[in-house]
């Protein structure tokens, strides 16, 4: 992929903050963490939309709110259909005189609820009619906001409220969807690569049309990891290969470092072990006497995966 | 100014397009297709001053349109029916973020089980979601209400609904009258909303409220709606002025002075009904048409003044109010005069479900019956 934006380092990142003092998140929350990255590369010309989820339970209650940069709160299946509604009427407006000046970046930032589940219809048909905004799901794997219940991007034999037995069947997959529907940009992103996320929103800024990214969002809560973790469960979760990093324009498939290297077998893969036995909801599983099974199961899966996106990579 | 033949959906589009409208999204269902149709139409053709989103539900429809709405846009779209049911949920959201969206409603039967046809149940359905409700009787009121809806609308800032019978008046053919863009500008001018979502402007929209903060907001959006009737009878009037047309205010009564029996009824069957009020007046029953042109606010305060002492108010639904005797009409009425004079008598019929035909013969019929129970 021949990229215009790279590079770039902690020190080039601009000190704005999108997220002011005083969010109502959990310690260790990864919202408001890659909403602070998400502000850094978008400034704060930017509409933000934002569907039931822990980003709007920790807003701060009217009137004041954690974020600088304008927020409609919507409902939960609308993050599609009112963004696109937004950065049309901009466009009307700065066509006939009613607003002047540059046009602000619309940007969702909607749970994997908002975005796998409840919400599916409205992105999918955004990214075919190619709106003009970019979506983010901060994806933490479950429906955390309502107290952690399964979802579908919930994780194969993860605990949740609503899978006390562990979750069996595997999650969805809606960034590869999105790749699948050739939208203009999208992406997966991890809280530990934070140069490379912001990059890849920099990067969704310069692009007209729509583009979906991918956070990955470790939640201590739902998860059952201490809220300092958070960071380290995003590098583990790369790491041994059970979040990979890639990105897509127009259906062409380009793998990110470190995955590329994990996949083509030129870097050894972190021990999923490693990244599972910090997590409460997978502790099931490690005490069990089919402990080993699964985890060769889960690895399968993942090798499965990674074999599958080197293939796409190539078309 | 010109007179054309032409179908009730035509004079919506027709008129939604003379209102500059900004934004339009849009999705189609039976009968309110061709609206959306022509609008689009409209927009491939470079006619419209504002852009045109096709989307792919009623709940996006209704999504799309608050939020461009929020952000400073004059907004419509169109439904029926189950589409109407579908954007429930935005419909609250639209009145308590207090959105002037301006959408038409084409009347049609709710299922199960699937029904084509005209009723209103599904615009009574949506009653307290907080939309004002305008109802039109003939393709000259959909083409003026339009322009009346977003006068009132914008400054109230409370979303308005306008219904009409699905096919009856939809897609029937009927004359009526344009208006020349010169007079249209002058009893709408542009939207400039004194807020938008904005950097430039700030501020979160639809953010969580205490229940003190919240309270506020709904209590005011629920007296805000009462204080619109006032808003819809004097720019009515501002209309009549400029425009010579009326079509009532909050209701219209137009029959003899002396009249002591009304029938009361809203939407095409008030149409028919004048012929009903004829032919009870040549039985020499002192019979008035009472028209009720907007349904939300409930027009309490004009039934009130329209009523003399000892009056027969007969009350004609076209909708189902399951678990009363009758329809939502004869509920409303019944508690806007309960107390205020208890010589006026009250019944009422629930009829035409699923559109089928009212011909005045059979009103006459039903009006005679009613009547007949009254004694």
């Amino acid at each position: 992929m021949s990229d215009t934006i790279k590079n770039v380092k902690l020190a080039d990142m601009p000190a704005y903050e999108l997220v002011k003092a005083g969010t109502g998140g959990c310690a260790g929350c990864p919202s408001p963490m890659g909403l602070r990255i998400v502000g850094k590369a978008l400034g704060p010309n930017s509409i933000m939309v934002m569907t039931p989820s822990c980003a709007v339970a920790s807003i701060g209650v009217m009137p004041k709110s954690c974020y600088d940069v304008p927020v409609l709160n919507v409902c939960f299946a609308s993050a599609g259909a009112s963004a696109a509604g937004i950065s049309m009427s901009l466009d009307a407006q700065l066509k006939n005189g009613a607003l002047s000046g540059e046009k602000p970046t619309v940007f969702t930032w909607v749970g994997d609820g908002g975005t796998y589940d409840i919400g599916f219809q409205g992105i999918s048909a955004a990214a075919e009619r190619n709106d003009d905004f970019i979506h983010f799901c901060y994806n933490n794997e479950a429906y955390s906001n309502t107290g952690v219940q399964r979802s579908g991007a919930t994780p194969k034999y993860a605990v949740t409220t609503t899978t006390p037995a562990g979750k069996e069947s595997q999650k969805k997959n809606v960034p590869l969807l999105m790749l699948e529907q050739r939208i203009a940009y999208v992406a997966t992103a991890s809280l530990a690569y934070p140069l490379d996320f912001y990059r890849k929103v920099q990067k969704a800024k310069s692009i007209q049309g729509f583009k979906y990214i991918e956070l990955h969002a470790p939640c201590g809560p739902g998860w059952k990891f201490a809220s300092s973790d958070t960071v380290e469960l995003a590098r583990l979760a790369v790491k041994s290969g059970a979040w990979l990093l890639w990105e897509g324009e127009h259906g062409k498939l380009t793998l990110n470092a470190p995955t590329k290297q994990l996949a083509e077998g030129k870097m050894p893969c972190a021990e999923l072990e490693e990244y599972l036995k910090l997590q409460g909801r997978f502790a099931h599983i490690m005490k069990s006497t089919e402990k080993a099974a699964a985890i060769e199961a889960m690895k399968s899966e993942i090798r499965r995966e990674m074999d599958f996106m080197l293939g796409r990579e190539k078309l | 100014m010109s007179k054309r033949m032409d179908t009730g959906n035509s004079a919506c589009a027709l008129a939604v397009k003379a209102a500059k409208v900004d934004f339009i999204a849009a999705y189609p269902i039976t009968p309110q297709t061709s609206i959306s149709e022509k609008l689009a139409d409209y927009a491939a053709a470079g006619e419209l001053s504002g852009v045109y989103l096709p989307v792919e539900s009623e709940h996006s429809v209704m999504s799309a349109v608050a939020a461009a709405s929020a952000a400073g846009s004059r907004t419509f779209t169109a439904t029926s029916s189950q589409g109407l049911l579908y954007m429930h949920e935005i419909l609250h959201y639209a009145s308590g973020g207090r959105l002037p969206i301006v959408m038409a409603n084409v009347n049609r039967a709710v299922c199960a089980p699937w029904c084509l046809y005209a009723d209103h149940q599904d615009s009574v359905s949506q009653r307290d979601t907080g939309w004002l409700q305008f109802h039109c009787a003939s393709h000259q009121e959909i083409y003026d209400t339009i322009f009346l809806a977003y006068k009132v609308a914008e400054k109230v800032k409370i979303p308005a609904m306008i219904n009409y019978d699905g096919f009856l008046l939809s897609h029937s053919m009927l004359s009526f009258e344009t208006l020349e863009q010169d007079l249209v500008d002058q009893f709408l001018t542009p939207y400039r909303p004194d807020w938008k979502l904005h950097p430039q402007w700030g501020g979160t929209f639809g953010n969580v409220a205490a229940a003190a903060e919240y309270s506020a907001y709904r209590n005011t959006l629920a007296e805000d709606t009462l204080k619109a009737a006032a808003v819809i009878e004097e720019e009515a009037r501002n209309y009549q002025k400029l425009t010579g047309r009326w079509h009532g205010g909050m209701i219209d009564v137009q029959g003899p002075e002396d009249a002591d029996v009304f029938l009361m009824s809203m939407g095409s069957m008030a149409a028919e009904m004048e012929l009903a009020a004829e032919a009870l007046q040549a039985m020499g029953i002192k019979a008035d048409n009472l028209k009720v042109r907007v349904y939300r606010p409930f027009p309490a305060e004009a039934l009130r003044q329209a009523l003399p002492a000892h009056a027969k108010l007969l009350v004609f639904d076209r909708n189902l109010a399951y678990g009363h005797e009758g329809g939502a009409l004869l509920m409303e009425a019944r508690s806007a005069l309960y107390n205020r004079d208890e010589t006026v008598k009250i019944a009422g019929i629930s009829l035409g479900i699923g559109g089928i035909d009212l011909p005045a013969s059979l009103l006459t019929e039903k009006a005679l019956a009613l009547l007949e129970g009254l004694k």
